[in-house]
C-alpha cells in the first residue's frame, strides 16, 4: 500500500510522543481502540485554568495511519479550547492526511481519543 | 531507489537466471523451438513434445512419480481446484464428505467452500497449536462417506511440515482419497508419492526459482484416480486439462525442479545457517515468539510476532526489506491472519506477526542488515506503544477493558 507524504512525516517523525502524569489534575487521558483490533491509542491533554489545551501526547499501538493520525491531532488540539478540540471531525484528520477508505478508521479512533481526554479531564472537574 | 532486500520467498522466487535461460530458447523462430507439442505432423511439434516429456520427468523424479501421472495445469491453483472438484465431481456418487484443515490455503479453502454450494459436506479440521494436524482428529472425523482429505504439506504461512506419510497411511487404510498441496515443500523437503501413499499432488512452479503461471498435478495411475476435468477442449493431458502447452513454461518448470532436486540438500543446510543467524540475532529481543511447531518446519520460513507492535507499522519501518505481515492491514479486511488464528494465537500475536522467507539469493549481509532493522524499529515502535508501557508496568493486558471498534 502506498502512503501519503504528510502520513509518512507523522510516521518517521511522530510529534509530541510521551506520556503525562495520569495523576496531574490538569491531565486528561484518552484510551481507545482494542489490541485484538490493531490499534489502541492513548491521548493526553494538559489544560491550563483558562481552559485552553497546552500541551498533548500520544503513544498508539497500529498501523502507521493509526500513528500518524494520532500524532496529528496532538498538534491540532494545542492552543484550542476543549470545546474547539472537541469538535474536531475524523473526516478532517482524514483528509488532512490522505487515508484511503480502508483507513478511515484510523481518524475515527483518533476523534474518539479527543473526545476521551477531554471527558476524562471533565470528570476531574465536575465540581 | 536502492531495491529492498528481498525475504519474501514464500510469496514467489525470481527465476533462477540457468533456469530463465533455457525457458528463453523455446521463444522465437531464430531457435526454432516455438512448436505445438499437439502438431504431430512436423519437426516443430516433436521437437516441442520432446522437452515437454523431458520436463515432465524432472517433475516426476522429484517424487519418485512416473511420467504418465503428471499434468501440467496453470500453477498450484489450478491443481488445488482440478484435484478436489475433480475428485468431487466423480466420486459423488461414492460420498460427498471431504476432509481438509483450517489452515490450508485459500486455493483450497476456498474450493471446499464452493463444493459445500453444491451438496459437498465439508470438515474442517483444527490444528494443534504448533499447526500440525493431530492425527486422531482426522481419524475421527473420517467417515463412510468420505471420499478425499486434502492436507498440505508445507504450510506457506508458518513452514511447518506436516506429517503426509502418517496421514497418507491413514487415508490409504481406510480407503480415502489424499490429495497433498505441496507448493511450498517441492524442492524444499524430500516427496516419495509412493512411501507416503499420496493420490494427489498440487506443485507451482514460482516458489522454486522457476516461471509464474504453470503448476502440475499429480495424479496417482496405481491405484488409478479419476477425475472430472474441469477445463474442457482438445483433451490434452489425457483428457484431464485441455490447452496448448506452453512448452516454454514447462521448460523453464522442469529445469527448476531438476536444479531443485540437484542442490535440495546443500541449498536446505545455508538457508538453515541464514535462518538460525536470524533467530540467534534478535533473541536478546524481549517479547517475541516464533509462530508454529519449532522443530517440524522447513528452514526457509520464519514467521515472527512481536509483541506489543503492530504488523503493518512494522512493515512500513522495515520498508528496506521485503516481508509479509499476517496483521490485518495488509488486507482489507480487519481479521488477522487465519493460519494464525487457527493457531489459537491471540489476535495480538497474530496482528504482531512478519514473516521472513528466505531463499537462493539470500546473503549473510541481507540477515545481518535485517538483524540491525528489527532492533532499531522494533525499540521505536515500542517507545511508541502504549502496550508496551503497560506491559512494563506489570499490567496483565487480558484483564484491561477494552473499547472495541
Ligand atoms: C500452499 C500454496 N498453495 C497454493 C498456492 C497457489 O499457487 P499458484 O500461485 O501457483 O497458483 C500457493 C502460493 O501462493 C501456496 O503457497
Amino acid at each position: 500500500m502506498a502512503y501519503s507524504d504528510k502520513v509518512l512525516d507523522h510516521y518517521e517523525n511522530p510529534r509530541n510522543v510521551g506520556t503525562f502524569e495520569n495523576e496531574d489534575d490538569g491531565v486528561g487521558t484518552g484510551m481507545v481502540g482494542a489490541p485484538a483490533c490493531g490499534d489502541v491509542m492513548r491521548l493526553q491533554i494538559k489544560v491550563n485554568d483558562e481552559g485552553v489545551i497546552e500541551d498533548a501526547c500520544f503513544k498508539t499501538y497500529g498501523c502507521g495511519s493509526a500513528i500518524a493520525s494520532s500524532s496529528l491531532v496532538t498538534e491540532w488540539v494545542k492552543g484550542k479550547s476543549l470545546d474547539e478540540a472537541g469538535s474536531i471531525k475524523n473526516s478532517d484528520i482524514a483528509e488532512e492526511l490522505a487515508l484511503p477508505p480502508v483507513k478511515i478508521h484510523c481518524s475515527v479512533l483518533a476523534e474518539d481519543a479527543i473526545k476521551a481526554a477531554i471527558n476524562d479531564y471533565k470528570s476531574k472537574h465536575q465540581d | 531507489m536502492k531495491k529492498p532486500i528481498y525475504l519474501d520467498y514464500s510469496a514467489t522466487t525470481p527465476v533462477d537466471p540457468r533456469v530463465a535461460k533455457l525457458m528463453c530458447s523455446y521463444l522465437t523462430m531464430d531457435d526454432g523451438l516455438f512448436g505445438n507439442a499437439a502438431s504431430r505432423s512436423h519437426q516443430y511439434g516433436w521437437d516441442a513434445e520432446e522437452a515437454i516429456e523431458a520436463a515432465r520427468k524432472h517433475i516426476a523424479d522429484l517424487l519418485n512419480a512416473n511420467p504418465k501421472e503428471i499434468v501440467w495445469t496453470s500453477g498450484a491453483t489450478e491443481s488445488d481446484n482440478l484435484a478436489i472438484k475433480g475428485v468431487a465431481e466423480f466420486y459423488a456418487k461414492k460420498g460427498k464428505h471431504i476432509i481438509t484443515c483450517k489452515t490450508e490455503h485459500k486455493a483450497v479453502l476456498d474450493t471446499c467452500r464452493q463444493l459445500e454450494r453444491h451438496g459437498f459436506e465439508v470438515s474442517y479440521l483444527d490444528p494443534q497449536e504448533n499447526g500440525l494436524v493431530d492425527l486422531n482428529k482426522l481419524k475421527a472425523a473420517m467417515r463412510d462417506d468420505t471420499i478425499l482429505v486434502s492436507i498440505m504439506h508445507v504450510n506457506n504461512e508458518i513452514g511447518v511440515i506436516q506429517d503426509v506419510a502418517a496421514i497418507g497411511k491413514l487415508c490409504r487404510e481406510n480407503k480415502v482419497l489424499f490429495h497433498v498441496d505441496a507448493a511450498q515443500s517441492a524442492g524444499k523437503v524430500p516427496i516419495d508419492v509412493e512411501a507416503m501413499n499420496i493420490d494427489l499432488l498440487s506443485l507451482s512452479a514460482h516458489k522454486i526459482y522457476g516461471p509464474k503461471g504453470v503448476g502440475a498435478l499429480y495424479v496417482r495411475r496405481k491405484p488409478r484416480v479419476r477425475l472430472e476435468a474441469q477445463m474442457h477442449g482438445g483433451g490434452h493431458e489425457r483428457g484431464m486439462r485441455s490447452g496448448t502447452l506452453a512448452t516454454h513454461q514447462l521448460v523453464g518448470m522442469g529445469e527448476a525442479f531438476r536444479l531443485a532436486a540437484e542442490e535440495m540438500a546443500s541449498e536446505s543446510e545455508r538457508v538453515r545457517l541464514l535462518r538460525d543467524r536470524l533467530l540467534k540475532g534478535i533473541e536478546d529481543i524481549e517479547e517475541v515468539y516464533v509462530n508454529g511447531d519449532l522443530e517440524q518446519r522447513v528452514p526457509h520460513n520464519i514467521n515472527i510476532s512481536f509483541n506489543f507492535v503492530e504488523g503493518e507499522s512494522l512493515m512500513m519501518a522495515l520498508s528496506e526489506l521485503a516481508v509479509s505481515s499476517g496483521s490485518a492491514c495488509t488486507s482489507a479486511s480487519l481479521e488477522p491472519s487465519y493460519v494464525l488464528r487457527a493457531l489459537g494465537r491471540s489476535d495480538e500475536l497474530a496482528h504482531s506477526s512478519i514473516r521472513f522467507s528466505i531463499g537462493r539469493f539470500t546473503t549473510e549481509a541481507d540477515i545481518d542488515r535485517a538483524i540491525e532493522l528489527l532492533h532499531q524499529k522494533i525499540d521505536k515502535l515500542r517507545a511508541l506503544s502504549p502496550l508496551w508501557d503497560m506491559y512494563k508496568d506489570g499490567v496483565d493486558l487480558s484483564t484491561v477493558q477494552w473499547s472495541a471498534h
